[in-house]
């Protein structure tokens, strides 16, 4: 720690940190722009200048930018001297020179770190009267709209896209007060995270389309703390409603988990919520049309469901996109026995196995802040990118760790960003990726081992014979020997090793996963490896808790085909994505009834009985469990007006207690949820039963929204089950940061607020609630055998690829969404394409199996393996390990274009 | 005695005398509604949403006057035309809530929203008073007659391309190095 003066004021700061973000951990208001909390600092806006003074005696001082100086033990610093407020102030002047007048039309307008600053710096009044420089806008897909003339040229957009999350497509063009920030043409983003640019930039270049569409001003967003359904990882997000449709999702800081980033299908995935087609109201199936309920015909028919009250067997099945609380409601309602899982057998079977090794203390599931830490990692099997985009994010980070290593060596302060970045240049730590096919880490990875996927589980596997004996020991070619024992020595020398894999791939790959952290752990005295492993979404853990390992979705298929149950309630779940067509039409055709409660119509829906509608995310509270097994809160944010409820509301009797009492129901009967209960709100913070406001405090409109229904405004709506309003009145979450949905503090309308909510700059949240672990690691655990055997009965071996826009069911449902979705298309190399006379694009069909499928030939794959991304028509579960193709004469429908992969062989080869 | 002589009999006879030398005076009172005050333009009664001079809606939905509302009785939606030209979709005043405080004609960047003499507003209905876009919107600039914020603004709408507002040079030319 260092002593330093600010201002005649002592403070004791980190040495290691800049003095502006030292500044700024002290709660004190110093204007910035180029720096970002993880990004450090390149001095290129000149806009945090404070003066430094030598001693005691020196009046005078000098100008220092304090992002780019250290603090030191004894130092005098002044942010308030008017030598500094008027350099600022000047600074803000030319960067402001040519900025349009452009606010009320400005999205950014109301939460612009631009307008903060600018009246922070004291520069009111425009003298300049020359010419603007102007410059045209690009297209930049349907997530992104660019407004070039806003641009303060601080660099934090390259910053961000290029360095921070190897983008290639946005860069710097033109010189001096011509510089201009975009693409080399018009065209799509290609980054999977380019939605974060909206948040980067401190002004309104970079904006979300999505909400300038249904534009509302930040100030009149609803707004509660929620997490993204997107996918497994569980992102903290702040979604904003105006008018009973969601609006925007932004990024919600949680220090363990996202930070300050999200991906884009958690960012712009959520217009599917306000689609006309959501269900209304209770519909039953009468011959060919559908009859809204009343609530009594509900009730009643909600009764003959109950296991109480029928003497048939009556299943449910749940579902890894539902709640935590939706899953027990209908467990409850079935009895556990006759609660089973909603996801496919090959899913169920990987899920079941990651939560045995997530209870095995040998590893550690590690947090994203700790995938950043690894200096080492091994992914098996798992295409981050598409399957938990955040995480791949992070692994960018954990390869600059070489480069940190470096800087500390050379003593060159780790916020040194573009010093670091020379320093390093392409030094990086170890990334070695074993895949079915190129993924879009490549370029940041060390290795790359493409193969099928029972070869890729031998070459895992005897990693882990290499790093102890105890595993077993499999023999690989000669040719990828040295493969082995260069990725085997990178994990074994490093300081924090990390392994990954997932279930997209099938459990083999887990298994050989969870068997090199084993070897890894054995010669390391200290404490568990970091193993990570992901489950395909958003509750996928959850689920799997709940549900016995017997109880698979084929266990649930059969017992409806053989009559042995007869009725079933399906939750948030549409099964013709999980299973076979053919098994799940059979059994849904033998169930003398089926209910199925969802937000959509699905395959499913149309077969069912009764639909029941249910709330999107952000109507309903629940919890979720992420990939590590951390139990988060997700509050509700606004109220659905049609007959719309949760799944639990409708499953269980005891909806007056609130969702309190249904999870501390939870937490007492599933022995590993005991500390479900410990992420609800402490309600001893709220004084005299005051709620926090979901509104801000310049809420508007409040009087006229409603007037057109009835001049007689309604009375404010009470959340009598929440611990937030729906209401400006409250304890506002300015005063406590537990509860914070989007930050604000006076002079900081922007995101960048958050430094004023957090301990210190990138730490924890004041009263931070960051979610719970839930699993206990006390198992002690063996290897596992890993089948290596091939299928090779065609000539074809399959492995699946994922898309981030696309796999998700529910972001995929939205609209904008679409418009970066792929089809179907089965990847082969070109030598098998050449064979089969297949060029880029053809349709293909495999025989045996109805569906066309475009042909995507990629330069990296192994000869006689293929990769299938399956989209939401296909029989996906049907298909076989290998497959036989052909040329398809099938028009294809949605083709490729777009599909954003780097080994994508040119059309004319 | 001469206190008390002095605080009501002079007082009363000066009363009178006030009251009386009125008689001669020309009466304030008018026959209203048959004859019509004069009320000054910077009366602050009925809003109007203006056009700008082109005959364009001046208003571009920038939501402030609805924050600027001390009693929250403007409501509105930004929507946009194909060229990026903002208007609202719907703008709503609940003028049974309206203060006439003028704070909306005071933050309205573009003059969209003014306030004008007209204060003829009751109604019988009170949901009477719930006027739309349709009821608010004049054909005419109002008080301000010259001002046009999309000359002045960077946007790009249509009928007017970037570097054609006012003070702008024409688009920069990113693939040159000229200065
Ligand atoms: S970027 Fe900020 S300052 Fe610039 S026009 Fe937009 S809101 Fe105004
Ligand atoms: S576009 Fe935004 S982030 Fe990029 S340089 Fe300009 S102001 Fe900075
Ligand atoms: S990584 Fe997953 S949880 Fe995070 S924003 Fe993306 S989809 Fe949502
Ligand atoms: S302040 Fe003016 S431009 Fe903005 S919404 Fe109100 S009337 Fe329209
Ligand atoms: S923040 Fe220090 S120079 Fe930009």
């Amino acid at each position: 720690m260092a002593k330093i003066v600010i201002d005649g004021v002592d403070y004791e700061v980190n040495p290691d940190n800049n003095l502006l973000q030292e500044c700024l951990s002290q709660g004190l208001d110093l204007p910035y722009f180029c720096w970002h909390p993880c990004m450090g600092s390149v001095g290129a806006c000149r806009q945090c200048a404070v003066i430094q003074y030598r001693d005691e005696d020196d009046d005078k001082g000098m100008l220092v930018m304090a992002c780019m100086t250290p603090p030191t033990d004894g130092m005098i610093i002044s942010i308030e001297d008017e030598q500094a407020k008027s350099f600022r102030s000047n600074v803000i002047e030319s960067l402001m020179i040519s900025h349009p007048h452009d606010c009320p039309v400005c999205e950014e307008g109301g939460e612009c770190h631009l307008q903060d600053m600018t009246l922070m710096s004291g520069h009111n009044y425009r003298r300049y009267d020359k010419e603007k420089v102007t410059h045209r806008n690009q297209y930049l897909g349907p997530f992104i709209g660019h407004e070039m003339n806003r641009c303060i040229t601080c660099y934090r957009c390259v910053r961000y896209y290029d360095d921070y999350a190897g983008g290639t497509d946005l860069s710097a063009q033109a010189s001096h007060h011509h510089v201009y920030f975009g693409r080399h043409e018009e065209g799509v983003l290609e980054s999977e995270f380019s939605g974060n640019l909206v948040e980067v930039c401190p002004t309104g270049v970079f904006t979300d389309r999505t909400f300038s569409e249904n534009y509302t001003r930040k100030w009149d967003l609803q707004t509660a703390p929620s997490i993204c359904t997107g996918c497994a990882v569980g992102c903290n997000t702040t979604p904003g409603e105006r008018y009973g449709t969601l609006r925007r999702i932004t990024n919600r800081y949680n220090s363990d988990v996202n930070g300050y980033f999200l991906c884009d299908r958690g960012r712009f995935g959520y217009g599917y919520s306000s689609s006309d087609q959501r269900f209304a109201d209770p519909l039953q199936r009468k011959n060919e049309t559908a009859e809204i309920m009343d609530d009594s015909a509900v009730q009643s028919m909600l009764d003959g469901f109950s296991s109480e009250n029928t003497s048939v067997t009556t299943i449910g099945i749940g579902s890894p996109r539902a709640s935590t609380e939706a899953n027990y409601a209908l467990r409850c309602l079935v009895g556990a026995d006759n609660f089973f899982s909603g996801m496919s057998d090959e899913e169920f079977e990987s899920a079941n196995l990651i939560l045995q090794l997530n209870k095995d203390k040998a590893f550690h599931s590690p947090s994203i802040r700790e995938i950043e830490q690894a200096d080492a990692i091994l992914i098996v099997g798992e295409d981050v990118t598409n399957t938990a985009p955040r995480i791949a994010l992070a692994l960018r980070q954990s390869v600059r760790n070489k480069a940190m290593e470096l800087a500390d060596q050379s003593r060159i302060p780790r916020w040194q960003d573009a010093a670091v970045r020379e320093l390093a240049q392409h030094d990086r730590s170890p990334l070695s990726i074993l895949s079915g096919y190129k993924t879009r880490l490549d370029d940041v990875a060390d290795d790359e081992i493409i193969d099928s996927i029972p070869r890729l589980a031998s070459f895992a596997q005897a990693i882990a014979g290499s790093l102890s004996g105890k595993a077993e020991q499999i023999q690989v070619e000669d040719g990828q020997v040295a493969a082995v024992e260069k990725i085997a020595e990178q994990l074994k020398s490093a300081k924090r090793p990390l392994v990954i894999a997932g279930s997209s791939q099938g459990a083999e790959l887990i298994k050989a996963a969870a068997n090199i952290a084993r070897a890894l752990g054995e010669s390391r005295a200290d404490g568990a490896i970091d193993l990570c492993l992901l489950t395909p979404e958003v509750n996928s853990m959850g689920m799997a808790m709940l549900s016995t390992e017997e109880n698979s979705l084929g266990a649930a298929l059969e017992k409806l085909r053989s009559g042995e149950a007869s009725k079933v309630v399906i939750v948030e779940n549409d099964l013709y994505r999980r299973a076979p067509h053919g098994l799940v039409d059979e059994a849904l055709e033998k169930a003398e009834q089926c209910l199925v409660i969802d937000q959509l119509p699905t395959a499913t829906t149309a077969k069912a009985d009764f639909v029941l509608p249910c709330t999107a995310f952000a109507e309903q509270e629940s919890s979720y469990i992420n990939y590590e097994g951390r139990a988060q809160l997700s509050f509700q944010v606004h109220r659905n007006h049609a007959r719309a409820k949760s799944s639990w509301q409708w499953l269980s009797a005891a909806t007056e207690e609130g969702i309190e009492s249904l999870m501390h129901d939870c937490a007492d009967a599933v022995p590993g949820l005991a500390k479900l209960c410990e992420i609800l709100p402490d309600k001893s913070q709220f004084v005299g039963g005051m709620k926090v406001p979901r509104q801000s405090h310049r809420y508007s409109g409040r009087t006229a929204m409603k007037s057109h229904l009835g001049v007689h405004e309604p009375k404010q709506a009470v959340d009598s089950q929440s611990v937030m309003s729906f209401s400006m009145e409250g304890i506002s979450s300015q005063k406590d940061a537990s509860i914070l949905a989007s930050s604000w503090s006076p002079q900081w309308n922007s995101n960048q607020s958050i430094s004023k909510f957090q301990s210190e700059v990138n730490g924890e949240l004041k009263q931070g609630h960051t979610g719970k672990l839930v699993m206990e690691r006390n198992a002690e655990g063996a290897y596992l055998e890993v089948s290596v055997s091939e299928d090779s009965s065609a000539e074809l071996q399959l492995s699946r690829a994922h898309q981030i826009f696309g796999s998700d069911e529910l972001s995929s449902r939205s609209s904008v969404i679409k418009q970066r979705m792929v089809g179907s298309y089965l990847g082969i190399s070109e030598e098998d394409a050449r064979s089969k006379r297949i060029r880029q694009g053809d349709s293909i069909a495999i025989v045996g199996v109805e569906a066309s499928l475009s042909a995507c030939i990629r330069s990296s794959i192994k000869n006689g393996s293929a990769v299938i991304y399956c989209d939401e028509t296909m029989d996906s579960h049907s298909l076989p390990r290998s497959i036989n193709i052909s040329k398809s004469n099938n028009e294809v429908q949605t083709g490729i274009k777009g599909l954003i992969i780097s080994d994508l062989m040119d059309e004319d080869n | 005695m001469f206190t008390l002589f002095k605080d009501t009999l002079v007082s009363q006879v000066v009363t009178l005398w006030k009251v009386f030398a009125k008689i001669l005076v020309k009466a304030d009172t008018v026959q209203y509604p048959e004859e019509q005050p004069y009320m000054f333009p910077r009366w602050r009664g009925r809003i109007i949403l203006s056009r700008d001079p082109d005959g364009e809606e001046r208003c571009v939905a920038c939501n402030l006057c609805a924050v600027a509302c001390p009693v929250d009785c403007i409501a509105l939606q930004k929507t946009e035309d194909e060229e990026g030209r903002w208007y609202p979709e719907f703008f709503r005043i609940n003028f049974s809530r309206c203060i006439m405080c003028g704070f909306c004609e005071e933050a309205c960047p573009t003059n969209a929203i003014q306030l004008t003499p007209d204060f003829e507003m009751a109604e019988y209905v009170r949901q009477d008073m719930v006027w739309e876009k349709e009821d608010l919107l004049i054909s005419g600039t109002g008080k301000y007659h010259d001002y046009s914020f999309y000359n002045v603004c960077g946007k790009k709408i249509g009928g007017k391309d970037k570097g054609e507002a006012q003070n702008e040079a024409v688009p920069v030319n990113v693939r040159s190095l000229l200065p």
